[in-house]
């Protein structure tokens, strides 16, 4: 059973290695999308401390999602999707390995970028760190919820927007959680209570979203 | 072998009533038609109750003087939008469930009206806001978790009108109506602690007068009202989805020979 | 009863634009939605009559 989880996943990654200048789009939407905001507000150093933490956690939000159409909609161009929903393994199964490899490739990138980010906005050290881990826990639960969202978008010509609209009511609590942490850490207070609802939300998601998921799969291929 | 043949059902012998009788988009179209007359009284009347002892018998509140009177339409049109979408999650999964189309169609023709109440909070509520806070629209719990609410109305909305296969349509929506619902409450609990973390900004909408009994009174009429009145329009939608859908049926063709065009 | 007079009525303390504004809005969407809903239906209703006027070959 792992072994196809697996052949699934290494499969996606070779996918994203041969088209490696389009996996890299995401990751310079977030830098770009990114640098908009002091451009916007202002340079005042004080001020985009402040946001910062809003900021750099929703432009990694929107960028998560430009890049998950292209999830299903390749297996389901050439029939792949159809295949793979056929084979004796469970539908979420499937979901899950989706979901990781789209981690793997756009999340954790963003993750590893998330220093650049901090130093434009002026972030202290520690807050940096702790903005790193919010994102280290909230892009999984980004690409579970994205690839539920385009499974129900599949196929659709309005999908890549209507994913967004979709997931991003959902992914509001991640969002919260996130920048509270960064929140607490800047006010001096813990931030324990804030990762660990992050903590159990990304289990939650982790759980529910790849048989959602694998039932979205289903209804849109029927 | 001769076995009785079961009588057909005459005038006397109707087949029995089941849960699932309704389904049928026939007899739904039947029944509602003859409920709406009647809801639209019973909105009427509650709401002329409501009101008359909202604006008549309710004493002024001593701190929010008369701006207070909104209450009586924002607070229900907040719980009819929160209502409605569990009702619309519950009938989606419903047709999806049981492959029932009447169910789908009803789920449909919810949406709108929940939308529009969720509207009518939102701008209620920011009216309610600017005499008694200074400001139109303030971030606090229960209106930025009614901002979301409508979010996922939208998204719903959206959802199904993209979707050209109409029953691939309706179980992508129960699907996505059932995960809004079960994620209503994690978005709540969320946003009432983001709202707590942020002392400075922390304005209460909720700080509502202590209520006297003919307030409260007034409230659960209008509710009522409010309630009756959802029945009535969606109902309306719901025969029109019906009868949209369903165009080539049998049905269909005896209630235009019947009623003529209308 | 809570108003002197029907102007009082009109003004709710001041707050007459809030009040009334909030009603306005709730009694305009209550009568556009049903209307609306209405004319779906007599729209639906003549699609279906028209399919039947038509003329048909049997299947």
């Amino acid at each position: 059973m792992s072994a196809v989880f697996a052949a699934v996943v290494a499969r996606d990654l070779r996918l994203a290695w041969r088209r490696r200048i389009d996996a890299l789009l995401p990751l310079v939407f977030f830098v770009v999308a990114g640098s908009l905001f002091p451009l916007g507000v202002g340079p005042e150093v004080a001020l985009l401390a402040r946001i910062a933490s809003g900021v750099i956690w929703v432009c990694a939000l929107f960028a998560a999602m430009l890049s998950m159409t292209g999830v299903y909609a390749g297996d389901h161009a050439d029939g792949t999707l159809e295949q793979m929903l056929l084979s004796p393994e469970p539908g979420w199964m499937l979901a899950a390995a989706k979901a990781l490899a789209h981690w793997l490739v756009t999340g954790l990138p963003l993750v590893l970028v998330v220093p650049l980010m901090g130093l434009l906005f002026g972030l202290p050290r520690d807050a940096i760190a702790m903005l790193a881990l919010t994102l280290l826990l909230g892009t999984p639960i980004l690409s579970l919820l994205g690839g539920l969202g385009a499974a129900l978008t599949l196929g659709l010509r309005s999908g890549g927007v209507l994913l967004i609209l979709l997931v991003l009511p959902l992914a509001i609590p991640a969002l919260i959680f996130g920048t509270g942490a960064v929140g607490a850490l800047e006010g001096g207070q813990s931030a324990s209570g804030h990762l660990s609802l992050m903590g159990a939300l990304l289990i939650v998601t982790a759980l529910g979203a790849p048989p959602a998921t694998a039932a979205a799969l289903r209804i849109a291929l029927d | 072998m001769s076995t009785p043949l079961p009588s057909a059902p005459t005038r006397t012998t109707r087949p029995p009533l089941r849960w699932s009788t309704f389904a049928a988009p026939v007899r739904f179209h039947a029944l509602t038609g003859r409920l709406i007359p009647w809801l639209w009284l019973l909105t009427l009347g509650f709401a002329a109750a409501g009101l008359y002892i909202g604006f008549f018998v309710a004493p002024t509140d001593a701190v929010q003087k008369d701006a207070y009177r909104i209450i009586f339409i924002h607070v229900p049109a907040a719980w009819m939008s929160m209502l409605l979408y569990l009702a619309m999650a519950f009938w989606a999964v419903i047709g999806w469930a049981f492959n029932a189309r009447m169910a789908s169609m009803l789920a449909r023709a919810i949406a709108p009206t929940g939308a529009m109440f969720t509207v009518l909070a939102l701008w209620t509520g920011a009216l309610w806001g600017r005499p008694t806070w200074g400001t139109y629209w303030v971030w606090d719990a229960r209106l930025t978790s009614e901002l979301i609410l409508l979010f996922l109305y939208l998204g719903f909305l959206a959802l199904v009108h993209a979707i050209e296969d109409v029953r691939r349509a309706d179980r992508a929506g129960a699907l996505l109506a059932a995960v809004g619902a079960i994620n209503v409450p994690i978005i709540y609990f969320s946003v009432k602690w983001w709202n707590t973390l942020h002392q400075g900004a922390t304005i209460s909408l909720t700080a509502a007068p202590k209520m006297a009994q003919t307030m409260l009174t007034a409230m659960l009429l209008m509710t009522l009202a409010c309630w009756a009145y959802a029945f009535a329009v969606v109902f309306m939608r719901a025969r029109a989805i019906a009868v949209e859908r369903e165009r080539g049926a049998d049905w269909v063709r005896e209630l235009q020979q019947a009623g003529g065009r209308r | 009863m809570n108003w002197g007079s029907a102007s009082a009525f009109w003004e709710m303390g001041g707050y007459g634009l809030y009040v009334w504004g909030s009603y306005g809005v709730a009694l305009g969407l209550m009568l556009i939605e049903p209307a609306l809903a209405a004319l779906r239906y007599r729209a639906a209703r003549r699609a279906a009559a028209d399919l039947d006027d038509d003329p048909e070959t049997d299947a």
